[in-house]
């Protein structure tokens, strides 16, 4: 029988296409075993999320731990996505108003050491990091200022009371550094074992680390969540050189590293390896910001102030930085992607954020006019780290340029930079940045306020500090998202501080990894428990 | 030869002092904390509280001259303490770099040697010839060319090549294995930043045997030795190259000690966990503990290297231990 030749294009095609789903679907099958080799460009300064705040102690150490929820590991780029990790069935909704939140506990997680988890070990864990006793450091205790107490409130329950309700509570709990500790391994050893001792409940076990050269991790075979990992094992290989780290995955010596690279970066790897290599891609919760000195005239005048911010060409900046920086997306103070951010129209009202460039930059000029400060002279503190600090500052110099200012900049190495930032407070206008884990907008915001203890700008603004006030008690997310508007215009007209622009995470990578997502920040899904190869 | 020795050993003391002073005392001069960087350096937020905490933990807020004696008495009983930034013994921390940081600066001096003598004693002997001048050139080029460009060209010339020659790329590993675990892959990452260091020192080596060569086979004692019919090869083997040695000795003594904590920028580039990259780290994570520790500690080689120079010259110089 001869087949119709009307029928032979639509049934190849067809045919091509169920065995290609096919295909696919069997390649998006993970394959068990293999070890990961990935590349981190810091160091560890200790084992212990609860005091550090890097990311080259999180690359290799957070695949021993669990946290009580997480970002989704199935959908991380999203901003407000949380699932439970060692909490049973969906992230809590806050109860008596918003005012309590009550997690019920697994019953089936073992430490690596072999204790089973409890109530006890959440509870101690949240104490230690919101109410550390004396002497004791913890990095995020102010995250958790709304918290009032953390109890055991059943067997397998754990209640946190909040004095007021929160919309940043959740994002807290969910920070990748809130490791689970075991309440016996504290009151046994104290509060800093876990600096230089690791067991946890993550999905591998600690095997070494040869400080300064790689940590080990093999599959932990009592991971609570079963069928995973899928890798045998992993190894986080410290190479602080960003030109080695590049080199290390076109040698296949590493296959990822999981910070991010610029652009050159990852159109080289491309050219030379092709499809044997992935890029993902995804705005990254982190920004630069210009901050000027308010103890010094004439930074301490709002016009000056607002006038550097107007000379910026934040949409064209973004155009051409983003081809040579880890910089993209123009935003205000809250996380582009966020449902709490500013859309571009409401952005382009922002002083410094329409596009009529031409216009804003005779504003600036007028303003500076107006405060008698025509031939400005700015001493601006940079900070000597190519990625973005360089780049990005050498923009802003010709920015402002463009306005008649004339900027001098002082590139500095990261402890003098900070000791001119921080201590001594000798800058005009310097470089700051405001880079966070877990999108938390209400939290991150306080960068803005001239209370916030890592705010440099040395000012006051009590109309700010209320209008926080308000967001910090608001409770549902229109009434969040209104008095966000109101925090924003307010911040950015008095131009306390100046965003550029976002950065933005590019990973290349060896298309063999499967399984791991980008997240907004480097700091997520480093758990690697749903990572697989396909070798 | 004993007074010799010991006059060498006594002239120690007072430099160990005086390095411990300086390197105490400059390094607080140096603006920052360890506390603000490893808290806030990554740009999260940190707690003001917290890192009153952390100093208060290391010992910053101690009057200075506290921390001057206990850095001092701790070196004085071998207890350097521990690292500000990891919290772990300072004696661990250098430990474990520090065979990797020996074998590559055995390696890389061995890779001087071998280029060294072999091809400055060639130049001397063919002076102004095709030959003289080639070695010269090659030497003159690894005086000029910086061994941690040379690091980079050698790792993506190994990329390159290996991907169009087998169709994959293939580089040196990054990560150390001892020798006796595993010596394949401890010779295939550690030959490499020995030969760009190596070729580095041979240059300037080369050119000392050379001038010192020719300047000897113009004494009179080699002149007597060619009169008397002795075949050239013995001459220059016998006579000449051993009493040539000296100021070769006392360079590749030098590069030696050098080579201990001066491989800052190769170790960056090959990625070797050894000391110079530690020292490099301990000064940007403002570590004092550490960097103090490693100062000292390549003072110390410095003057082990200097103390054997000084016994190898008595050895190859009778004059000087009867001096």
């Amino acid at each position: 029988m001869k087949f119709p030749r009307k029928f032979a294009v639509p049934v190849a095609a067809g045919l091509a296409l169920a065995f290609g789903m096919a295909d696919a679907a069997k390649a998006e099958t993970p394959k068990k075993g293999g070890v990961l080799n990935f590349v981190v460009g810091s160091k560890i300064p200790s084992y212990d999320g609860h005091i550090e705040g890097t990311f080259g102690m999180i690359h290799p150490i957070r695949p021993f731990y669990s946290t009580l929820i997480r970002v989704n590991p199935d959908n991380p780029s999203s901003p407000t996505d949380f699932v439970c990790d060692l909490c049973v069935g969906e992230v809590p909704k806050g109860e008596d108003g918003g005012t309590k939140y009550v997690f019920k506990i697994r019953d089936d997680v073992k430490f690596h050491d072999g204790t089973p988890l409890t109530a006890d070990d959440i509870v101690a864990t949240y104490k230690k990091i919101i109410f550390p006793p004396e002497g004791i450091a913890s990095a995020r205790k102010a995250f958790f200022k709304m918290v009032e107490s953390v109890e055991k409130t059943g067997p397998n329950e754990v209640t946190f009371k909040l004095k007021f309700p929160s919309g940043s509570f959740i994002p807290s709990v969910a920070m990748p550094f809130n490791f689970v500790y075991a309440k016996k391994d504290l009151d046994e050893h104290g509060y800093t074992w876990h600096q230089k001792n690791v067991n946890g409940t993550g999905a591998f076990s600690f095997v070494q680390h040869q400080p300064g050269s790689f940590v080990e991790g093999k599959k932990y075979d009592g991971y609570h969540h079963k069928g995973k990992p899928h890798l045998d094992g992993f190894k986080a290989i410290s190479a602080p050189k960003m030109a080695l780290r590049l080199q290390a995955i076109r040698g296949d010596r590493a296959a990822i590293e999981f910070r991010g690279f610029p652009p050159k970066a990852r159109d080289d790897l491309k050219k030379a390896l092709g499809d044997k290599i992935t890029v993902q891609e995804s705005d990254w919760n982190c920004i630069l910001l210009a901050t000027p000195n308010q103890r010094r005239k004439p930074f301490d005048d709002p016009r000056v102030r607002q006038a550097l911010s107007l000379a910026l060409d934040r949409w064209g900046g973004s155009k051409y930085l983003s081809k040579i920086a880890i910089v993209k997306t123009p935003g205000g103070v809250v996380f582009p992607n966020h449902p709490l951010a500013a859309t571009k129209e409401e952005l382009q009202k922002l002083p410094g954020f329409g596009t009529d460039l031409k216009a804003n930059r005779e504003k600036a000029k007028k303003l500076l006019k107006e405060a008698g400060v025509e031939n400005l002279k700015i001493q601006f503190n940079n900070r000597g780290v190519d990625q973005p600090y360089k780049v990005v500052g050498t923009w802003l110099i010709d920015q402002w340029k463009q306005i008649g200012v004339d900027a001098e900049q002082q590139v500095n190495p990261s402890p003098v930079f900070y000791d001119k930032l921080r201590k001594k407070f000798d800058f005009d206008v310097s470089i700051d940045f405001n880079c966070q884990s877990v999108v938390n907008p209400i939290a991150d915001v306080t960068k803005f306020l001239g209370s916030a203890g890592n705010n440099y700008g040395g000012y006051k603004d009590e109309k700010l500090e209320a209008i926080y006030d308000k967001l910090l008690r608001a409770e549902t997310e229109e009434e969040q998202r209104k008095i966000m508007r109101e925090y924003e215009t307010r911040a950015l007209t008095q131009a306390h501080l100046i965003p550029t622009l976002w950065w933005y995470k590019i990973n290349p990578h060896r298309s063999y990894v499967k399984g791991w997502k980008i997240a907004p920040s480097h700091y997520l899904n480093q758990h690697l428990d749903q990572v697989w190869i396909d070798k | 030869m004993w007074q010799y020795i010991l006059k060498r050993l006594i002239l120690m003391i007072p430099t160990l002092v005086g390095a411990a002073i300086l390197i105490f005392f400059l390094l607080r001069l140096i603006p920052g904390d360890v506390c603000e960087l490893k808290m806030a350096g990554a740009g999260l937020y940190a707690d003001q509280e917290q890192i009153d905490i952390c100093r208060e933990n290391l010992g910053l807020n101690r009057p200075i001259l506290v921390q001057f004696w206990e850095f001092f008495s701790g070196f004085l009983t071998f207890d350097l303490g521990k690292s500000m930034w990891t919290g772990k013994e300072i004696t661990y921390e250098i430990g474990l770099r520090f065979q990797l940081s020996l074998q590559v600066a055995i390696m890389a001096t061995l890779v001087s040697i071998l280029l060294a003598i072999p091809l400055g004693t060639i130049s001397a002997v063919r002076q102004n010839t095709w030959l003289d001048y080639g070695v010269r050139a090659f030497s003159i080029a690894g005086i000029a060319i910086p061994s941690f460009w040379l690091g980079i060209m050698i790792i993506l010339g190994l990329l390159i090549f290996t991907q169009a020659w087998f169709g994959t790329p293939w580089m040196p590993p990054i990560e150390y294995v001892p020798i006796w675990v595993d010596p394949l892959a401890n010779l295939s990452q550690l030959i490499w930043p020995a030969i760009a260091t190596g070729y580095r020192y041979s240059a300037v080596a080369t050119r000392m045997t050379r001038s010192a060569l020719l300047e000897v086979l113009r004494e009179d004692y080699i002149r007597t030795a060619r009169a008397k019919g002795l075949m050239e090869k013995l001459i220059i083997n016998r006579h000449a190259l051993k009493n040539s040695m000296l100021p070769v000795v006392t360079v590749i003594g030098i590069e030696f000690a050098f080579l201990m904590g001066g491989l800052v920028v190769t170790e960056q580039v090959f990625n070797l966990n050894g000391l110079g990259k530690l020292f490099v780290e301990s000064v940007t994570n403002q570590d004092f503990a550490m960097t103090q520790a490693l100062v000292m500690l390549v003072v110390c080689v410095f003057i082990f290297t200097n103390f054997v120079v000084d016994i190898m010259y008595a050895w190859l110089d009778p004059r000087i231990r009867y001096a």
